[in-house]
């Protein structure tokens, strides 16, 4: 890092901790009693017994279950349509209709018919996390493979590999850079369903530790499982950001403005 | 044949498949093969849709849920482009404040209604501050983004004119940065109907977000199926609307190219 990038990243740190100690300093002063606002040095230590409990650990662990088990299964229905109807057009024209007229179905709008059919729990979050993954996969996946240099479709036609091999040695090797783009975008999707679904009904994990903290009336807890959550939502970014960069280098840049 | 009658017929063809496939749902549900409490015929659903809407049950709250997403989203929009524009026309807030910005874009946004509630308790008002909030990001960050990537000898010109900032962020900085701008304002029409259905669900607000949580606690099974059909054409209706805007705003620029 060189110095201006270093007196960058200072430059930007200022303001978040100019706000969080004007904050403190305002807590302190006023001796902040209130159900929504805490200071940020008892969210710290709210944070801190709530890893030391493990509570904070199980929900997270519950949480990230949910969306990467729904994410791991969005991404296998997802790949599998794009892909068919990335290669046959026919496919892709015969499906339009269906698929355009239940893409716009608001994952969450699933939530009361997963929650009569399957009941609280994991599976009725892993199912409307799935759903809301297909979409993102499908379409970006189905414009990878519709994008691959045709040449390398002519050769595997000249070398008369079979539809499956073809998939595997031609298609998803060409088309992979970018549909790891699609796949890294669909797990910042999970993440946000899984807790959205914990948050508005379901019992479990990070959204309903902090919808339980509120209705307990601990801001200090709910503003430090909000500040987790964030975490998590910006780690699980950087990491996946950054496997796409190890993985995949310049390559993937180009699908990336999809 | 030619290219019009080509494409028609596919059209045609891809309206078959899928009511073929809702006759395979038709068929599942008459031969009971899942239980009718989950999965209601396409028939069922139908009729209780035209029921809803003859009595004016949905009509009510397909209102309640439309008024929730436009209030919200029309606010983010507002606030979203003004905060844009102050941020993304000066270097200084570009460097101290947009990265916080950034910081916080990943966070999943639902995660802010707990907080909502304990301020402003399950009202109208949480609603409102949940979807604006959650809506505004796409369209804030849209605008600074557009406003950094203007050409800067626009800048120039408008420098050697001596416009003043207003001018140069109305006649310069916006126009070219409507593009993005529209683009984040379809992404939030999207994130307003999903939140606004969690706020209904989690407030009991009107709406069809409560209407469904009441058919499914009910087992009211065909009810529940016509609320999210018609989420579905909400959210359908919603975004081809947005793209006929934006199509129609962005004309100018495409003739430009």
């Amino acid at each position: 890092m060189t110095t201006d990038q270093a007196k960058e990243k200072g430059k930007a740190l200022i303001l978040p901790l100019a706000v969080l100690l004007a904050f403190e300093a305002w807590a302190r002063a006023t001796h902040l009693q209130s159900d929504s606002l805490a200071p940020p040095s008892e969210i710290i230590l709210a944070l801190a017994g709530a890893f030391a409990d493990f509570s904070i650990l199980t929900a997270t662990r519950d949480t990230l279950f949910s969306a990467f088990a729904g994410l791991a299964i969005g991404t296998v229905i997802g790949l599998a349509l794009g892909i068919a109807f990335g290669i046959s057009d026919t496919l892709n024209r015969l499906m339009e209709v269906t698929v355009e007229a239940i893409r716009p179905i608001p994952s969450i709008a699933l939530l009361p018919i997963a929650l009569i059919a399957l009941g609280f729990g994991y599976r009725m979050e892993i199912v409307i996390v799935a759903f809301a993954c297909v979409w993102p996969i499908l379409i970006l996946s189905r414009a990878a493979v519709r994008s691959i240099e045709p040449r390398l479709m002519e050769v595997s036609r000249a070398l008369r590999l079979p539809a499956a091999q073809r998939v595997w040695k031609i298609i998803i090797p060409a088309a992979l850079p970018r549909i790891f783009v699609a796949f890294r975008l669909s797990a910042g999707i999970a993440l946000i369903v899984a807790v959205t679904v914990e948050i508005a009904i379901n019992p479990l994990g990070l959204g309903a530790g902090i919808m339980l903290a509120q209705q307990a009336l601990r801001p200090d807890l709910m503003l430090a499982y909000l500040v987790w959550i964030g975490v998590i939502g910006y780690a699980l970014n950087i990491l996946l950001v950054v496997a796409q960069h190890r993985l995949f280098g310049r390559a993937a840049l180009s699908g990336d403005s999809a | 044949m030619n290219r019009h009658a080509t494409i028609w017929l596919w059209r045609a063809a891809s309206f078959a498949v899928a009511a073929s496939f809702i006759a395979l749902w038709q068929l599942i549900a008459n031969l009971k093969l899942v239980s009718p409490v989950f999965l209601p015929g396409p028939d069922r659903a139908w009729a209780s849709l035209v029921r809803g809407f003859s009595n004016g049950d949905l009509w009510s709250k397909l209102a309640g849920t439309l008024e929730h997403m436009a209030y919200g989203w029309l606010a983010a929009s507002i606030a979203g482009i003004a905060i844009g524009a102050i941020i993304g026309s000066s270097r200084i807030m570009r460097t101290y404040v947009a990265p916080s910005l950034e910081f916080l874009r990943p966070l999943p946004v639902s995660a802010i209604i707990p907080v909502a509630i304990a301020m402003l308790g399950l009202t109208q008002a949480m609603a409102l501050f949940v979807i604006a909030f959650g809506a505004i990001w796409p369209i804030m960050l849209a605008t600074i983004h557009g406003f950094a990537a203007v050409e800067p000898r626009l800048y120039e010109v408008a420098r050697s004119l001596q416009m003043s900032r207003l001018a140069v962020i109305f006649k310069v900085a916006l126009p070219s940065a409507s593009p993005d701008i529209l683009a984040g304002m379809r992404l939030s029409l999207t994130v307003a109907l999903i939140l606004s259905v969690v706020c209904e669900i989690l407030a009991g607000l009107d709406g069809l977000g409560h209407w469904v949580l009441l058919s499914a606690r009910a087992f009211r099974s065909a009810d529940l199926f016509a609320g999210v059909i018609l989420l579905g054409v909400t959210g359908y209706v919603t975004s081809v609307a947005m793209s006929m805007a934006e199509h129609r705003l962005l004309a100018w620029q495409a003739s430009q190219r």
